[in-house]
This record gives structure tokens, C-alpha cells and sequence, in this order.
């Protein structure tokens, strides 16, 4: 059987969920392997989220909030911005696939980016296979079910 | 180290300060921390190339307080640490005195301005082997960085040194004594241990002094001190920020520039 990737996307309620939903209501058609966490803020994105999407399964992350100026909150997408920095970098050096990590701001607007993303998220992830690695750290007790 | 020993008396006697941490001779030819509340013990300090630990952890412990103001026996790292526990509100202006021996003797710090122009002057920045170190590592390949630390994290026993030995370390409840919801799983297990070592490191950005006493705490020796490396060099490259050489900087993760990169966002 085809693999088919697991993807968790955290994003903001004000801009990427909505824009999420315009997708919808636009009748566009996109990969359904995303599983939407909705947040209120990518401020409130710990990076313990990115690592708890990998404990649960997930092949591949996305992280998605207001453009820079567009928060509703005035500044939480650029503080989330600087944790990005820090975090992908500390990824990085310990050799987590940062390539399975998505960033991106979609504003309430980019219904049709929000298809795109998700689109290339998929096909890139589907390409890489299944998270086997990061998942083979997990005790069998712990690991979650991966259902097809 | 007469010099220590007289000043910690006169600082002792004046009653300008209550305890003087610094080192005494252990056993086996080690040092250890020492806790002088008395002139007639500052005898017992010492002060060689033995006398690395960072002892800025000790000055916020609760039964450390409760003893009054301490005057502290610093390395340049621990003076940074200081500096560092200042900006984030643990210390206030006067409450520690820093004896910072130097080639050229011996150096009283009162204020924070004083310590801020010393430890400005004394920062050296990591060592060009320390640099080396992390490079072999970064620049290996991805799944060979991965090999790398799973076999550093899984010879974790999590008996939590690190966080012990970090003067920075100074949460009351800390995350991974947290079980509702669980964070970070407890067994020493390799998922587990990475987990910890991530946030670990994550909760130290920005804020790590380059002390490296978590590497040395570290009974089964994993260089977690590259993780914090990786990190405050990130930080000092993309933001500008050190942490550890000014009492009232702010943290490098709450606060942000509108210049921020954002290269690697859709």
C-alpha cells in the first residue's frame, strides 16, 4: 500500500485557521493527510508542540500564523519568529529532519496559498517516507497508533 | 590568595557581607565549595586552577539566603552568571560581592556597573578547539548527527546534574517535574532523554554564560555544553545578544526586531 504521510499543522486562530476555512468555503481542493491543530497565536506554539506532532505520529509539521504586522495580538507572530530561529537550529545540530518541519504565514485571505502549502507539504513529506527514525525512539508501550 | 583570605575576613568583619562562598581543599587533592561564615574559617579558602565549579548556583538557594548578603569566589564565568541572575530579577544591586581573582590580583565587585565593565573587558568567547568541537559535529551529515547524539542522550541516566550545576537552572517547579500533562517522558529511555536534553537546552538560549558546569557535572560525560553552544552562538550571530555581560539586558527570546530573519518561512 501507498504511504501516506501523517501531517500535524499548528497554526493561529486568526489568520491560518481562517484562511484554512476560506479554502474550504472556495470549494479548492487539497491534501487531506493535515490534521489542523488550531491555537491562538503561533506565540503560543511552544516548541514542545513540534516535538509532541513527532511522539503522536506525525511524518511532517507545519507551523502557521499571521504574516509580520498582521497579529492580532500586535507582536506574538514575531516572537514566535525568533523561537523558530533558535529551535530549527538547535534541530538541526542534533539531527532531527528539518525538512519534515513547515513554516509559514497564510493570512485569513491565502485560502488558495493554504491549499498550495498543504499540496507541497505533502508531496515533499510523501517523498521522505514515514518518520521511522524519530519513532523507533519511542518504547512500544508509548507509541501511538498509526493507523493507515 | 592571601589576598582572598584577608578580604573575605575584612568583608566577614565589617559585616558588610554574612557568608563567603569559595573553595577549600576536599579530599583526594579536589576542591570544594565552601560556605565561610566566620573570620577565623576564611583561612581555608583556596584559589588555583582546581577551582572551576561555578558557584553562582549557590547564592539563590533558600538556606544560602536565609544565611544574608554573600560575597562570591568568581571565575569570569561565574561573574557573567551573576550578571545574567541580575538581569532576570533573582539578584539585587548589593546583594552578592564578587571576588574575582585576576592574574593581577584580586578584584572586589559591588555593583553591577563594576561587574558589567569587568566581565565586558574579560570575555573572551569560545575557544577556537570548543569551535572546532562543534563543527565536527555540524558539519557531519544529518543521519550521522542523529547517530551522534542518540548515542550521547542514550547514555543518560537523567539524574539531572546538568540542571543541578546551572546557576541558571533556578525554576522552583521545573518541566520535567511536571506530569499534568506529562512534557517530557521520565525513563532515561533515548526518546526521553533527547527530549530532556532539547529543552534543556531550549530553556537555557538566550541566557547560557558559557560556564560549561553542566558538561562538567555530567557523571557519564556527554558534552551537553555543545547544545548551549550551538545555541548562544546562533543567538549572538542572528540577534546580537550575549547573555551574561549586562544586569539589565533583556531575554533574547522575549523580545524580537522587525529584521528578523525569515529566509526559511513560506
Amino acid at each position: 500500500m501507498e504511504f501516506e504521510p501523517k501531517i500535524i499543522a499548528l497554526v493561529c486562530t486568526w489568520c491560518t485557521y481562517a484562511g484554512a476555512d476560506l479554502t474550504g468555503t472556495s470549494r479548492i481542493k487539497y491534501a487531506p493527510q493535515v490534521r489542523v491543530v488550531r491555537v491562538p497565536c503561533t506565540g503560543r506554539i511552544d516548541f514542545m508542540y513540534l516535538l509532541q506532532a513527532f511522539n503522536q505520529g506525525a511524518d511532517g509539521v507545519i507551523v502557521s500564523g499571521c504574516h509580520p504586522a498582521d497579529c492580532h495580538y500586535t507582536s506574538g507572530n514575531l516572537h514566535a519568529r525568533r523561537r523558530w530561529i533558535v529551535f530549527r537550529k538547535l534541530m538541526d545540530f542534533v539531527g532531527i529532519d528539518t525538512r519534515r518541519v513547515f513554516f509559514a504565514w497564510v493570512s485569513a485571505a491565502e485560502g488558495a496559498k493554504w491549499a498550495q502549502l498543504v499540496n507541497d507539504v505533502v508531496a515533499t513529506v510523501r517523498q521522505l517516507g514515514p518518520y521511522e527514525e524519530y519513532r523507533s525512539l519511542i518504547p512500544a508501550h508509548a507509541r501511538p497508533e498509526v493507523a493507515a | 590568595m592571601t589576598g582572598l583570605r584577608e578580604r573575605a575576613k575584612s568583608l566577614l568583619e565589617s559585616g558588610r557581607v554574612q557568608v563567603v562562598i569559595g573553595y577549600e581543599e576536599g579530599s583526594a587533592g579536589r576542591v570544594r565549595p565552601a560556605f565561610v561564615r566566620h573570620p577565623t574559617q576564611a583561612d581555608t579558602l583556596v584559589f588555583d586552577d582546581r577551582c572551576v565549579q561555578n558557584l553562582a548556583v549557590y547564592p539563590l538557594k533558600p538556606e544560602v539566603r536565609e544565611l544574608g548578603t554573600a560575597a562570591l569566589v568568581a571565575t569570569p564565568a561565574a561573574l557573567r552568571a551573576v550578571l545574567q541572575l541580575a538581569a532576570e530579577h533573582q539578584l539585587r544591586e548589593g546583594e552578592v560581592v564578587v571576588l574575582l581573582p585576576t592574574p593581577g590580583g584580586l578584584k572586589v565587585l559591588e555593583s553591577f556597573s563594576q561587574m558589567e565593565e569587568e566581565a565586558k573587558m574579560s570575555f573572551q568567547g569560545p575557544s577556537p578547539e570548543e569551535k572546532s568541537r562543534v563543527e565536527g559535529i555540524a558539519t557531519l551529515p544529518r543521519e550521522a548527527r542523529w547517530e551522534y547524539w542518540q548515542g550521547q542522550f542514550s547514555r543518560c541516566i537523567k539524574c539531572y546534574a546538568c540542571r543541578a550545576a546551572c546557576p541558571l537552572c533556578y525554576c522552583s517547579q521545573c518541566i520535567v517535574e511536571v506530569n499534568q500533562p506529562q512534557w517530557i517522558p521520565v525513563l532515561p529511555h533515548a526518546w526521553g532523554s533527547m527530549e530532556w536534553h532539547l529543552v534543556r537546552a531550549m530553556h537555557l538560549a538566550g541566557r547560557c554564560v558559557d560556564c560549561k558546569e553542566c558538561a562538567r557535572a555530567c557523571p557519564v560525560g556527554i558534552p551537553v555544553d555543545l547544545l548551549n553552544h550551538v545555541l548562544r552562538e546562533e543567538i549572538a550571530s542572528q540577534f546580537g545578544t550575549r547573555a551574561g555581560l549586562s544586569a539589565t539586558a533583556s531575554y533574547a527570546l522575549s523580545t524580537f526586531d522587525r529584521r528578523d530573519r525569515e529566509d526559511f518561512i513560506r
